[in-house]
C-alpha cells in the first residue's frame, strides 16, 4: 500500500516539475525566436525570473524522494544514464547562468552570448528529457539483478527521440502560453501565433507516439484495460487540448495556459497509469528484471517516514507558494526588471 | 587516475569544494542581509537599506551559482555511487529530501520576492522575504550536515537485507555528531560572510569611494568577525572536537598526527608527518594539551594511530595539514577581528589604513579554513563511506567505468573554470560599480572622479 502511494508521490512530484519548469523551459525555447528587441527579450526572461529556480527546485525534491523511496531505482537508472545525466546537469548549470548573468553587463553581445546559451540549453533539455521519457516507457536493457547494461547510443533509438520531439513541442506551447498570458504587445501577439501552429505539431506527434507504443510496449495498454476507469486520464488530456485550442480561438490566455497545464498532467499521467507499478521496465523482450514499486523501494519503515515527512512539508510549501505566486499575478511590467 | 574509485573520489572532491565556496558565503551572508533590513526598519535609516540591497546583489550571484553548482551534487550519489545510494539511500534520501522540501522552496522563493519584489510588497513583507531567506540558508544546511553527520556516525538504522534502514527520524536529525558539527559550520560561514563584508568595506574605504556605505559594511563585519571567529573555537570548535574524538577516535589520531598511544598526549603545533616512519617530524609540542582537548583530561589516554589496524587509517598527511591549516587560520582570524574591534571601540577603525589593508586582503582565508575543515571531515572520515557499514572501495558504481568519471570530469573541470572566471567577473563589477548612485556616497564618488 505504502508502495503504490509512493509511486504516486513520486510521479505527482515529476508532473509538477514538468508543468512548473515546462513553461520556463518553453519561454527558453522560444526566447531567440519570437522576441526580437531587447525589450522583449527582457520581458521574457523577467516573466520567468523570480519563479525558474523554484521551479527547479521541484526537480530536486522528486530526486531526493527518489532517493528516499526508491533507492534502487536512483541507483540504477543514474548510473545506467550516466553521461545523458551528466549532459542534462551541464546544460542545467549553463541554462541558470544564462538567466542570470544576461542582466549583469549592459552590453548586446554579452547579452546575446547569454541568450543564445540560455536557449539552445532549453531547446536541449526539452528533447533530453523527452528522450529520457521515451525510454523508460519503452524500456531499457536491464540485467537480472535490475543493473543496467548498455550503451549511450542505445538510448537515442527513434522512439525515444519522437519523445524528445514531443517533449520539445508541448513544452514550446506551454512556454508560448505562459509568453502571451505574462506579457503583452508585438511579443504576446506573436505568442499567440505560434500556439496555433504549435497545436497541430503537438497532435501529430502524440497521436504518432501512442499509435508507436503498442508495437514498442504491447503490455502498455494492460491496466486500461483491466481497469477502464483510468481511460480518463489520457481522455482528460485529450479534453485539455481540446480546451487549449477553442479557449486560444476566444482569445482566453489564462484558460490556455491552463489547458497546456492540463495536457502534460493529462499525457505524464497516462504514462504514469500505464507503467504502474513499473518505474524502470527492462527491454520488452528481455529477460532483464524489470524495477518496480516493490523490488526497487526503501525498507516500509523508511517509506512510511518519508511519506510523513512530505506530507508535512508540502502542506507549508503549498501556503506560501500560492501567496507567493500571488505576488507575481498579473502583466510584466517594467519596474519588474532587477538590474544590477 | 588508476581506478574507478579515485576518479570517483577526485570528482566528487573537486565538484563539492567548489560548490561549496557559493554556500559558505549565502549561509552567513543571508543572516548578516537580515540583520541590515533589521536595522534599516527599526532606525528608519535608509543607509542600511543601501547596504542591504548591495549585498543582496552579491548575494544573488553567489546563490544562483551555488544553486547549478549544487545540482550535481545530489546527482553525484546516483551516479557514481550507485552501491551507497543503494545501501544508504532510505536514510540519506530522508534529509536529502527534506532539504528540498523544507528549505529550498522557501529559499529560492523568497529570494525571488526579496530582489525582485521590492516595489511589489510592503517594507514589512520586504523584511520578511530577507529573513525568509536567510532561514532557508540556514536550514537547508542543516539538512546537508545531517546527512552527512549520519554518514560520520550512522544512528537511528538498522540493517535489514543488506541495507540501512531507517528506524528513527528523530534520532536522525537529533544525531549527537551533528549537535556540534552544524553550530561549526554555521559558525564558520557567518566568519566567511562577516569577513567578506569587512573586506568589502576597507576597499571602500582605502579606495575613498562610497565611504557612508564602506563604513556600515565594515562596522557589521568586524563585530560579526569577532563574535564568530570566538564561536568557531569555543564553544563549537572544541565541542565538535570531543565528539570526533568520542566517535572517530582514529580520525583525531590522524588530525593530530599522534602515532603512538601516550597519556597525557601533547597537542603539536607544528610538524610533518611521516608515514612510513609513523612519527611526527620536527614538532613543537603543547604538552598534555591533546589529552584535555580531546577528553577533559590533562592526563587522559590517547590511542594513537599505531594501535589501529593499517587498513582502517585515514590518509594521515592531508587530514593533519587541513586540520591544522583551519586551527591555525581561525586563531589568526580572532586575532585580526580583535584588534579590528579594538580600533573601532578607539574611533580609529576608519583610517588605520594599514589595519584595512590586512583586513582586504584576509578575504580568501576564511574560505581556506573552511574548507579545511571538510576535508578533515571527509578525508578523515576514510575508508569509511558510512562509519563503520560501508567502505567508499565497495560504494562505487558497478557499471560505470573509471573512463567515463575521468572524462565528465575533466567536463567539470572545464565548466567551473568557465563559471568561477564568470562569478569573479561579475562580482568585481558590483563592487567597482558601488552601492548604487542615487546614494550620498555615489555622488561623492562622482565629484572624487573629477
Amino acid at each position: 500500500m505504502i508502495n503504490q502511494i509512493w509511486f504516486f508521490v513520486l510521479a505527482g512530484m515529476l508532473v509538477t516539475y514538468a508543468v512548473l519548469d515546462g513553461f520556463d523551459l518553453g519561454v527558453g525555447v522560444l526566447h531567440l525566436l519570437l522576441a526580437r528587441t531587447e525589450e522583449e527579450r527582457e520581458a521574457g526572461i523577467n516573466a520567468i525570473g523570480p519563479v525558474w529556480n523554484g521551479n527547479e527546485v521541484w526537480l530536486i525534491a522528486a530526486g531526493g524522494s527518489m532517493v528516499a523511496a526508491f533507492p534502487h531505482v536512483y541507483a540504477s537508472a543514474f548510473s545506467g544514464f550516466y553521461l545523458a545525466l551528466m549532459l542534462a546537469l551541464w546544460l542545467l548549470i549553463l541554462r541558470g547562468l544564462g538567466i542570470e548573468f544576461r542582466h549583469q553587463v549592459d552590453n548586446p553581445l554579452w547579452r546575446q552570448a547569454w541568450d543564445v546559451t540560455f536557449s539552445l540549453a532549453s531547446v536541449l533539455l526539452a528533447v533530453l528529457f523527452g528522450v529520457a521519457f521515451g525510454n523508460v516507457l519503452r524500456g531499457v536493457p536491464l540485467d537480472a539483478f535490475g543493473e543496467f547494461q548498455g550503451t549511450f547510443a542505445l538510448l537515442l533509438n527513434p522512439f525515444a527521440l519522437l519523445g524528445g520531439l514531443l517533449s520539445l513541442a508541448v513544452l514550446t506551447l506551454h512556454g508560448a502560453a505562459y509568453l502571451a498570458m505574462k506579457t503583452d504587445g508585438a511579443l504576446q501577439a506573436r505568442a499567440r501565433r505560434t500556439i496555433g501552429g504549435l497545436w497541430w505539431l503537438v497532435l501529430v506527434l502524440l497521436a504518432a507516439m501512442v499509435a508507436s507504443s503498442f508495437p514498442v510496449r504491447p503490455d502498455f495498454a494492460d491496466n486500461f484495460l483491466r481497469a477502464p476507469v483510468l481511460f480518463t486520464v489520457p481522455v482528460f488530456g485529450l479534453a485539455c487540448l481540446i480546451a487549449l485550442r477553442a479557449s486560444w480561438s476566444a482569445g482566453r490566455d489564462g484558460r490556455v495556459f491552463l489547458a497546456s497545464a492540463g495536457t502534460i498532467v493529462g499525457i505524464l499521467g497516462s504514462a504514469a497509469v500505464g507503467l504502474f507499478p513499473r518505474l524502470l521496465p527492462s527491454l520488452a523482450g528481455t529477460d532483464g528484471m524489470t524495477l518496480d514499486i516493490y523490488n526497487a523501494a526503501a525498507p516500509p519503515q523508511s517509506l512510511r517516514i518519508a511519506l510523513g515527512i512530505y506530507l508535512v512539508g508540502m502542506g507549508i510549501v503549498i501556503i506560501y507558494l500560492t501567496r507567493i505566486y500571488r505576488v507575481w499575478k498579473g502583466k510584466v511590467g517594467r519596474g519588474d526588471t532587477y538590474r544590477l | 587516475m588508476n581506478d574507478v574509485l579515485s576518479a570517483g573520489r577526485v570528482q566528487f572532491g573537486l565538484t563539492i569544494m567548489f560548490h561549496y565556496l557559493f554556500p559558505v558565503l549565502t549561509m552567513g551572508l543571508g543572516v548578516l542581509i537580515a540583520v541590515l533590513k533589521t536595522i534599516q526598519l527599526v532606525k528608519h535609516d535608509e543607509q542600511y537599506g543601501i547596504a542591504a540591497r548591495f549585498w543582496a546583489r552579491i548575494f544573488a550571484i553567489t546563490f544562483a551559482t551555488g544553486v547549478v553548482t549544487g545540482i550535481p551534487m545530489e546527482f553525484q550519489f546516483g551516479t557514481n555511487w550507485a552501491r551507497f545510494s543503494h545501501y544508504s539511500g532510505g536514510v540519506i534520501g530522508q534529509t536529502l529530501f527534506m532539504e528540498g522540501v523544507f528549505a529550498f522552496f522557501a529559499e529560492s522563493s523568497f529570494l525571488g520576492v526579496f530582489l525582485f519584489g521590492e516595489h511589489r510588497v510592503r517594507p514589512g513583507v520586504h523584511w520578511f522575504a530577507s529573513v525568509m531567506v536567510a532561514a532557508g540558508a540556514v536550514v537547508s544546511g542543516f539538512f546537508i550536515v545531517a546527512t552527512n553527520a549520519w554518514m560520520q556516525h550512522p544512528v537511528g538504522y538498522q540493517v535489514v537485507q543488506g541495507r540501512a534502514e531507517l528506524t528513527s527520524l528523530v534520532a536522525l536529525l537529533t544525531n549527537p555528531y551533528a549537535r556540534w558539527q552544524y553550530p561549526h559550520v554555521i559558525s564558520g560561514s557567518l566568519v566567511t560572510a562577516s569577513m567578506v563584508m569587512a573586506g568589502i568595506g576597507a576597499y571602500y574605504l582605502l579606495a575613498r569611494r562610497f565611504e557612508d556605505f564602506g563604513r556600515i559594511s565594515l562596522r557589521i563585519g568586524v563585530i560579526g568577525g569577532l563574535i564568530f571567529s570566538l564561536t568557531s573555537l569555543f564553544p563549537t570548535g572544541a565541542k565538535h572536537g570531543e565528539n570526533v574524538a568520542r566517535f572517530q577516535p582514529v580520525k583525531m589520531a590522524a588530525m593530530e598526527g599522534l602515532f603512538e598511544t601516550q597519556e597525557g598526549a601533547p597537542l603539536a603545533i607544528i610538524g610533518m608527518p611521516d608515514t612510513a616512519k609513523r612519527t611526527l617530524m620536527d614538532p613543537v609540542y603543547v604538552p598534555r594539551l591533546l589529552s584535555y582537548l580531546a577528553y577533559g583530561d590533562f592526563r587522559a589516554r590517547v590511542v594513537g594511530l599505531n594501535d589501529y589496524p593499517a587498513d582502517l587509517h585515514p590518509p594521515v598527511e592531508l587530514t593533519y595539514y587541513a586540520y591544522h591549516i583551519m586551527v591555525g587560520l581561525g586563531t589568526i582570524f580572532i586575532a585580526i577581528m580583535a584588534g579590528g574591534a579594538l580600533l573601532l571601540w578607539r574611533r580609529r577603525l576608519y583610517s588605520a589604513r594599514s589595519y584595512l589593508w590586512a583586513l582586504m586582503l584576509a578575504m580568501p582565508f576564511p574560505y581556506i579554513a573552511n574548507h579545511a575543515g571538510w576535508m578533515v571531515a571527509e578525508v578523515g572520515r576514510q575508508p569509511w563511506i558510512a562509519y563503520g557499514l560501508q567502505r567508499t572501495v565497495d560504494a562505487t558504481s558497478t557499471n560505470v567505468s573509471e573512463g567515463m568519471t575521468t572524462f565528465t570530469l575533466l567536463g567539470f573541470m572545464g565548466l567551473y573554470a568557465l563559471v568561477g572566471l564568470l562569478y569573479l567577473f561579475l562580482c568585481l563589477r558590483v563592487i567597482d560599480r558601488g552601492p548604487g548612485t542615487h546614494t550620498e556616497g555615489g555622488a561623492h564618488a562622482v565629484e572624487a572622479w573629477r
